[in-house]
């Protein structure tokens, strides 16, 4: 990757992370965990990949976003409020009475998002729904989502990945966020989908892998998908929960969990300075 | 009665989006592998490149629907009642339901009157669940002429739509030129000032036989129509309370959550008067011909009869 979008990126995502934590830390509740893992990928999509525009978020031509794993909307709601679909400040009343951001994602009411989700293995569906859409109009237009890989144990991915490999919907990225942990715990001890890449090439998808918190694995990746015809994708990222916070990185705890004040200064110190390093 | 034309409404549904294809090219059908049982193989072989079979994966098709409706594009979606409303629920409610999705749910083998297949697939409780989802209208035509027209209105709501169809055939009551099919309107097919009997699809049938005979034994019984769960003709309900001080509602379904319920939801908070529910009483079904299932159940003209008598003595 060109080092200067790099570093732009770098930037890009220690701000979506700071206003995650800030988000969730206003709202008292909502899972800080999972948005941390993806923030990378978001920023990646939504400030290099992904053909969007702020001022006219319905535009028909544009790339579709769905997150399948609804739970992780602070760092969907930080990506899109940097992006410029909302302003910042609505982070900060996330999950209150009156506000726009729910706590799971709500097309109706919030620019930018294309599709309400937060009942796992939903969100797939309608991405690979949104994609047939996007063949039948010959629209060249693309659909991205993301899973939790604990997202996996629900059967209607399965369904979804049947149907999506069976149309040849190579206009679906379907991204899995493998941070190995869901909320009771590891994934290999509460009910293991693995292997993850193996069940989606048994599906007909064509399977990439990519470190979540490097742009140019990222980059690599979504390029490579970029290429596949006839084939759903599906990009396998080797992720860390909490990413960027060290008390919550690999920690199931900071699932769905707000921090306190104290906890909160500390992650603030911890992304600031990281930030700061990259100037 | 022997020139009684019979229909199943799933028939009519297949037929009415056929029709409905014509007018609107860019129309598409899902089916979860059961095209020929809910009669849109008609679709499928008239617009093949419209028709999608999702396979036997009703939360998928539902989420399918979504996503296609959410790019903007018009959909049905088609399974048996107990799949669509019933497996597939939640996707209902939160996929479509949730974010007021225009997807139209064609559910076919609705009841009791499924038959032979007995109670895994006899859904006497869907009306119950789509209509407890804010924003969904539920519809349950009473025959051929209705369930046609159903289809085509349901085309212009814009907002999800369950709409109930049946195996069975049944008589064709409406007269087709001069039908008028208006969503949320009750349909007053015959005045009456002793009782009312509000019925909804096939028992709308029995409902009309049953006053015939009920006149013959002196008693005078309104029959309306609600082919419209929700939203539900609040008004000819109140009205009907308030002039006939009796009503007995009638339903293949569960007496729990349906048009029994709905209609009770109406005058309890207007004129409480009261309300007799005649429907399938907190009970599986079983495997059997239809017409003996029905006249069991209680879900006939003669049990509509005997309940309206016994019911009378409630008239204050």
């Amino acid at each position: 990757m060109d080092s200067e979008l790099k570093k732009r990126l770098q930037q890009q995502a220690a701000k979506i992370r700071m206003n995650i934590i800030d988000a969730v830390y206003s709202a008292k509740s909502g899972h800080p965990g999972g948005s941390l893992s993806i923030a990378d990928t978001l920023t990646y999509l939504y400030f290099a990949k992904m053909h969007v525009d702020p001022k006219n978020p319905k535009m028909k031509e544009r790339d579709r976003f769905v997150l399948s794993k609804g739970h992780c909307a602070p760092g969907l709601y930080s990506t899109l409020a940097e992006r410029g679909f909302f302003d910042v400040s609505e982070l900060k009343k996330l999950r209150q009475v009156g506000a726009m951001l729910q706590g799971h994602p709500d097309m109706k009411h919030t620019p930018g998002v294309d599709m309400s989700t937060g009942s796992l293995g939903q969100g797939i569906s309608a991405a690979a729904g949104m994609a047939l859409a996007g063949k039948i109009d010959s629209a060249g237009y693309k659909v991205y989502t993301i899973l939790g890989d604990g997202e996996l144990e629900e059967g209607q991915v399965w369904e979804a990945a049947m149907f999506a490999g069976h149309n040849k919907l190579d206009n679906l990225v379907a991204i899995i966020d493998n941070n190995g942990l869901q909320i009771d715990g590891k994934l290999s001890d509460v009910c293991s989908p693995m292997p993850i890449t193996d069940k989606f090439a048994a599906f007909g998808w064509h399977v990439i892998t990519m470190n979540a918190h490097d742009f140019d694995s990222i980059e690599k990746a979504f390029d490579e998908a970029e290429k596949i015809q006839y084939q759903p994708v599906a990009i396998v990222q080797t992720s860390v929960k909490g990413k960027g916070v060290s008390f919550m990185e690999n920690n199931a705890g900071w699932h769905g969990k707000a921090p306190n004040a104290e906890q909160y200064e500390q992650a603030m110190t911890e992304l600031k300075t990281a930030a700061e390093a990259l100037n | 009665m022997a020139d009684v034309i019979k229909k199943a409404t799933r028939d009519s549904y297949g037929e009415a989006l056929v029709e409905l294809g014509k007018v609107h090219d860019d129309l598409l059908v899902l089916v979860a592998d059961l095209a020929d049982a809910t009669k849109v193989e008609g679709f499928k072989k008239a617009y093949p490149e419209r028709f999608f079979d999702c396979g036997i994966a009703e939360a998928n098709m539902m989420g399918i629907a979504a996503g296609l409706a959410a790019a903007g594009k018009k959909v049905f979606a088609s399974s048996f009642a107990m799949f669509a409303a019933g497996r597939a629920y939640e996707i209902v409610r939160n996929s479509i339901g949730y974010p007021h999705l225009p997807v139209k749910i064609g559910a076919t083998h609705a009841g009791i009157s499924v038959g032979e297949d007995g109670a895994s697939h006899q859904c006497c409780e869907d009306i119950a669940l789509m209509r407890t989802i804010p924003g969904m209208t539920v519809i349950n035509p009473s025959d051929d002429i209705e369930a046609k027209a159903a289809v085509f209105a349901a085309m212009d709501i814009d907002g999800p739509v369950y709409i109930r169809f049946g195996r069975l055939a049944i008589p064709v009551i409406n007269d087709f030129d001069g039908y008028k099919f208006e969503v949320g309107k009750g349909v007053l097919l015959r005045d009456g000032t002793d009782v009312t009997i509000i019925a909804s699809g096939l028992l709308v049938c029995e409902a009309l036989e049953a006053a015939k005979t009920l006149e013959a034994d002196g008693i005078s019984a309104r029959v309306i129509n609600i082919h419209t769960i929700k939203p539900i003709d609040e008004e000819i309900i109140i009205k009907a309370a308030k002039e006939t001080g009796l009503l007995i509602t009638a339903e293949e379904h569960s007496v729990i959550g349906g048009l029994g319920s709905a209609v009770a939801d109406v005058v309890t908070a207007t004129v409480p008067v009261p309300v007799v529910k005649i429907g399938v009483n907190d009970e599986f079904g079983h495997s059997g011909p239809a017409p003996e299932l029905l006249k069991e159940f209680g879900l006939s003209a003669e049990n509509i009869v005997k309940t309206v008598k016994a019911s009378m003595s409630l008239k204050k």
